[in-house]
């Protein structure tokens, strides 16, 4: 960690298994990370990697219950999220982390007015009049970019566009000032040339507020040139992580360097085959021993099926230009790959 | 704006050319079939039956003409029905109408009295006002189904959406309470309660709105469960809205329609169980006038002789069911949740 203070948020070997008919599914499996105070943190990993799960648990909104177990700790501003009761934990919620969530299109009343989403948060954790909660709505209708915030207050969901609503929903997590933002997939119900428009208005709010930002995607493209830092998943284990910039530029573990390939170039020749990563995730009631990726890696060696590759910190920088001591990367593969020959689309350009 | 209207005048005129006869055309037979002598009983209740549907017919017609669109006649003409009874019902004790149910006024009226001489509807064996007595007997039979089911309605879908929505341990408690209330066969539910509680509209209406509830819990609980699902949920909750919050402001909102609707397809149900009740002489006793009893003055040879005793009441009572039904089953098309997703 090079931030100066205390870390805002530290994560230190969270599981989260859901215990199912099928038998105890692992959803997160020993995932651990810390988020500085104004940073912004990327969680990357194809569909059922357990990237929103591990949102949700850090956030609290999964806890320990009847079908689900959560250990680990998750520190909030040095606040054991999952040590508090449902009443205090639910006081964090809004003023300390709140949520973007994946799709606008539900994510809203379908029966109440932008208004009053709004006003009914920002009147239940600032306790303030009604008038006052009315003109701070439409101050942040207009941070998130709504053109007439006044009017669109007595809109009701299903009136406004996708790419709308999905600023409403940011506007409605900003409500209460959160030191950390969760978004969870904020863009991908969104169509492509909307999808650029929120994640440069989450770009933009994080650095106005200094507000740190947990960014979920399983879009490589999104997360690369908005985070600082960013953790690869899979099957709700951390593969790889490091500085945006250091992962993109020069991937250590086969399956972030196989993601990286698999994003379609737009300067390759037409018809050109796009590169996937063949077979799917585990299933995560059965996850294989060993390395999970193991069965679908293109380098397998005959040891990876063996043991399990601990998260280890790598010490020498790959990519030139990188000073030794910040060189702050990790991984979790027993036969690191060493070509650095994969890059990001657009260039590597880590904030 | 001019193309349009041309071509709209000629099917207009078209349609009140054939609906105008229609309609004249079809109130006259009816009310020929009605008076006549002529043929025998079951012909003319058929001859009436067209005459009543190609009036209806024509009227659409000329509606269809006059409001330059097709306008649903049917839904109209029981709304109008529903607005008449339920005004009649609630204005019963100011407006001028004869003896409902003092029988010792009655001793000095005609009995069996024809519809028409002095008696707008005829009378009873007690020499009391038919009309009167429908009007009255539909405040009673109206006020004991909407008692019931406002009743059933609260406590319904109240227990329904706090089962859906804590799940659990009380989910499963209600359901096998609901579903013990639902495996009693109804009739027999309601003469068993019928002979413990007294024959007052409050109680009818308590053992009637017994018969609601278990459908309004399974109901609300269903949506609930489906909603409370839903992603603004748990969008609210990690806003840090507590769960009596989330009940009252998420999911109360989008509950409360599909269980309105059930509610007005239970008003007729309802209305139909208390007549049933008063019919078999376990539910409002006479001479307090509701359409069940009425209807059931007409047993004992009574019906043959002096048919309207029974027409009356069955009338009655068959518009304003057939109305609700109507107006419950265009509600839940409009409101139901499963038919409209957004």
């Amino acid at each position: 960690m090079t931030a100066p203070t205390t870390p805002l948020l530290v994560v230190d070997d969270l599981r989260t298994v859901f215990h199912t008919a099928r038998g105890a599914v692992r959803a997160v499996d020993g995932v651990s990370f810390t988020v500085a105070r104004g940073e912004t943190l990327g969680l990357v990993g194809e569909s059922g990697s357990g990237k929103s799960v591990l949102g949700r648990t850090v956030m609290g909104l999964i806890a320990t219950g009847a079908t689900t177990t959560v250990t680990g700790s998750v520190l909030l501003d040095g606040q054991d999220v999952h040590g508090l009761s449902r009443g205090r934990r639910r006081r964090l919620w809004g003023p300390e982390v709140a949520m973007v969530f994946q799709d606008p299109m539900t994510s809203l009343n379908p029966v109440k007015r932008v208004g009053t989403h709004l006003t009914e948060t920002l009147r239940r954790h600032l306790d303030c009049s009604r008038a006052e909660a009315r003109d701070r709505a439409v101050d942040l209708l207009r941070q998130v970019g709504i053109p007439e915030p006044a009017r669109r207050l007595r809109q009701y969901p299903h009136e406004l566009s996708g790419g709308m609503r999905q600023r409403v929903v940011i506007a409605i997590a900003l409500a209460c000032d959160p030191r950390l933002l969760i978004a969870d997939e904020p863009t991908t119900a969104l169509d492509v040339t909307v999808q650029q428009q929120i994640l440069d208005l989450l770009g933009s709010l994080v650095e106005e507020r200094s507000m740190a930002m947990v960014l979920v995607s399983h879009d490589l493209g999104a997360v690369a040139g908005r985070t600082d830092r960013v953790q690869v998943m899979y099957a709700g284990r951390t593969v790889e992580s490091g500085r945006t910039r250091d992962v993109f530029a020069a991937p250590r573990h086969p399956y972030t360097e196989a993601l990286l390939a698999s994003i379609p170039q737009l300067d390759a020749p037409p018809h050109t085959v796009l590169r996937a990563i063949e077979g799917t995730p585990p299933d995560m009631a059965r996850p294989p021993a060993g390395c999970r990726f193991a069965p679908r890696c293109a380098v397998r060696h005959d040891d990876c099926a063996g043991a399990m590759p601990a998260l280890v910190p790598l010490s020498m920088p790959l990519s030139v230009g990188s000073p030794a001591a910040s060189y702050d990367r990790e991984v979790a593969c027993h036969h690191p790959t060493t070509s650095a020959a994969f890059a990001a689309p657009g260039g590597p350009d880590g904030r | 704006m001019l193309a349009p209207d041309t071509r709209a005048a000629h099917p207009r005129r078209t349609l009140l050319l054939t609906g105008l006869p229609l309609l004249v055309a079809g109130l006259a037979l009816a009310g020929w079939a009605f008076t006549t002598e002529v043929v025998v009983t079951i012909v003319r209740m058929l001859l009436l039956a067209a005459g009543v549907l190609a009036a209806i017919a024509g009227l659409g017609k000329v509606a269809h003409a006059v409001c330059g669109r097709a306008v649903d006649v049917v839904l109209w003409l029981g709304i109008g029905w529903l607005t008449f009874i339920l005004g009649a019902a609630i204005l019963a004790p100011w407006l001028p109408l004869g003896n409902h149910d003092d029988a010792v006024a009655g001793l000095t009226a005609p009995i069996f009295a024809q519809p028409g001489d002095g008696y707008l509807l005829g009378t009873n064996n007690y020499g009391l006002d038919v009309f009167s007595r429908a009007i009255h007997g539909a405040r009673t039979s109206i006020l004991v189904a909407l008692l019931a089911v406002l009743i059933g309605t609260t406590v319904g879908g109240l227990v329904g959406m706090v089962s859906g929505f804590v799940r659990g341990t009380t989910d499963r408690l209600v359901g096998i309470v609901s579903n013990s209330l639902l495996a009693v066969p109804p009739l027999i539910l309601l003469i068993a309660l019928g002979t413990v509680l007294d024959p007052s509209v409050r109680s009818i209406a308590f053992a009637l709105s017994l018969l609601t509830i278990p459908s309004m819990v399974r109901l609300a609980r269903a949506n609930t469960i489906t909603v409370a699902e839903r992603e603004f949920v748990l969008a609210a909750r990690a806003l840090g809205a507590s769960r009596m919050r989330l009940l009252r402001r998420e999911i109360l909102p989008n509950v409360v329609l599909p269980v309105l609707s059930l509610a007005v397809v239970m008003i007729s149900v309802l209305i139909v169980a208390e007549a049933s009740l008063s019919f078999l002489g376990i539910g409002i006793q006479p001479p307090q006038p509701t359409w069940g009893n009425m209807i059931a003055e007409g047993q004992g040879g009574v019906m043959e002789e002096h048919p309207y005793i029974v027409v009356v009441p069955s009338v009655c009572l068959f518009l304003t069911v057939f109305s609700f039904n109507l107006l419950g089953e265009k509600a839940q098309a409009r409101w139901d949740t499963r038919s409209a997703k957004l």
